[in-house]
């Protein structure tokens, strides 16, 4: 049988919010584990940031690199590619279910951050990586001189168009509502290049191809459900939203966008669990406000452990 | 010496690390930034089937991700 380690604390995402709760938990001597997918969440996808205390400008990538940096200065030992998919108890112990493995703890941070809405329709999980993409940042290159749709109306639909109007060859903007919702100044530049068609009221209702994206299917909502015509594309980019990562952990209480609710604390409605960042329904989605989150969080986290054990 | 490439884009982490990792091994490598070099883009998509990176190459062996164990593996790297 494998000897489990019982942790302090267990950390579940390493965004700002995650990566700032390690640190301070790291000193304050506390035995941790931080699970995730990734090292820097949205953060990775983030262009330039402007308005991170300390930095007039950095890129999300720079920035990411600073919070890995700071972490392996602490020794902070951080199981990446195991994003956690479920929280338990056993016995009086928060017990933290990822995709490697399950390990008890003391006290649990959730700090899964947001993730992508999926357009939900057929073809678009085949064709992951293969023509269908969610960051423009990330997979834009991949599209030079290519045609591609972009869904969605808002501000992010329009900056991946924005982006992608430097290398692709044409741009298909597929807009759910009559008009679209992006700012204005951001709508005027990328609807002034030739490069660009917007189709308003319209929907994909699948993505098709062979070993990559060939096409999509598009309905215009005016014409019924029967209606619909195909278009030829090699990518697909989905900007329609994000969502909190929560939705498999039962339990925690959370409100009707599927935030977990916090409060002053960083308390959850279970005992030893903590919540901090994006996936909680503290306002304003920054990147400094989930850092701070985080360490008041770990603050709670250690001020819990001090009491109860 | 096993001939490695690394098929890159300068927005990803996972490429930084990867190169990282080599570095600190002491291993030497052609970085394929797939961005500006389209024809390594085109090599990289057709032999792996995908469009993300970081791929590496090492000899006539494939790994698509910064798969630290496989890649270790296939250098004759001790962890």
């Amino acid at each position: 049988m494998n000897t489990v380690k019982n942790y302090d604390l267990i950390i579940a995402g390493a965004g700002p919010a995650g990566i700032s709760a390690a640190i301070y938990g790291a000193r304050k001597g506390l035995e941790l584990l931080v699970v995730t997918e990734d090292t820097g969440g949205q953060t990775n996808w983030t262009g330039e940031i402007e308005n991170y205390t300390g930095f007039h400008m950095i890129t999300g990538a720079e920035l990411v690199d600073k919070f890995a940096e700071h972490t392996e200065k602490y020794g902070i030992k951080i199981k990446e590619q195991e994003p956690v998919i479920g929280l338990g108890t056993e016995g009086r112990l928060p017990v933290v279910k990822t995709t490697g493995g399950t390990y008890p703890a003391k006290s649990v941070i959730v700090a899964t951050g947001k993730i992508f809405k999926k357009l939900q329709v057929p073809g678009e999980e085949e064709f992951q990586r293969k023509g269908v993409a969610y960051c423009a940042t990330c997979d834009a290159p991949f599209f030079a001189g290519k045609t591609v749709a972009v869904a969605g109306g808002g501000n992010s639909a329009f900056e991946y168009a924005q982006q992608l109007m430097q290398i692709a060859r044409k741009i298909y903007l597929i807009n759910l509502d009559k008009k679209p919702t992006a700012d204005q100044v951001l709508q005027e530049k990328v609807l002034a290049s030739n490069k660009i068609e917007l189709l308003n009221s319209s929907v994909i209702t699948e993505i098709t191809g062979d070993r990559f994206v060939q096409g999509i299917k598009i309905r215009n909502q005016n014409e019924g459900s029967t209606g619909g015509h195909y278009l030829e594309v090699e990518g697909v980019f989905v900007a329609i939203g994000l969502i909190p990562n929560s939705s498999f952990l039962s339990g925690l209480q959370k409100n009707k966008q599927g935030e977990i609710l916090v409060d002053n604390y960083n308390r959850t409605n279970l005992q030893g669990i903590f919540a901090a960042g994006d996936v909680t329904d503290v306002p304003h989605k920054q990147i400094i406000v989930a850092a701070g989150e985080g360490a008041k969080a770990a603050l709670s986290a250690y001020s819990y452990l001090v009491r109860n054990y | 010496m096993a001939k490695v490439k690394v098929y890159s884009l300068p927005t990803c982490l996972y490429c930084r690390k990867a190169k990282k990792f080599l570095d600190a091994n002491n291993i030497s490598y052609d970085d394929i930034n797939v961005g500006t070099d389209k024809e390594g883009m085109e090599e990289m998509v057709e032999k792996t089937g995908q469009m993300s990176v970081p791929v590496l190459t090492i000899d006539d062996q494939t790994v698509i991700g910064f798969d630290k164990r496989k890649i270790s593996e296939l250098l004759g790297l001790v962890e």
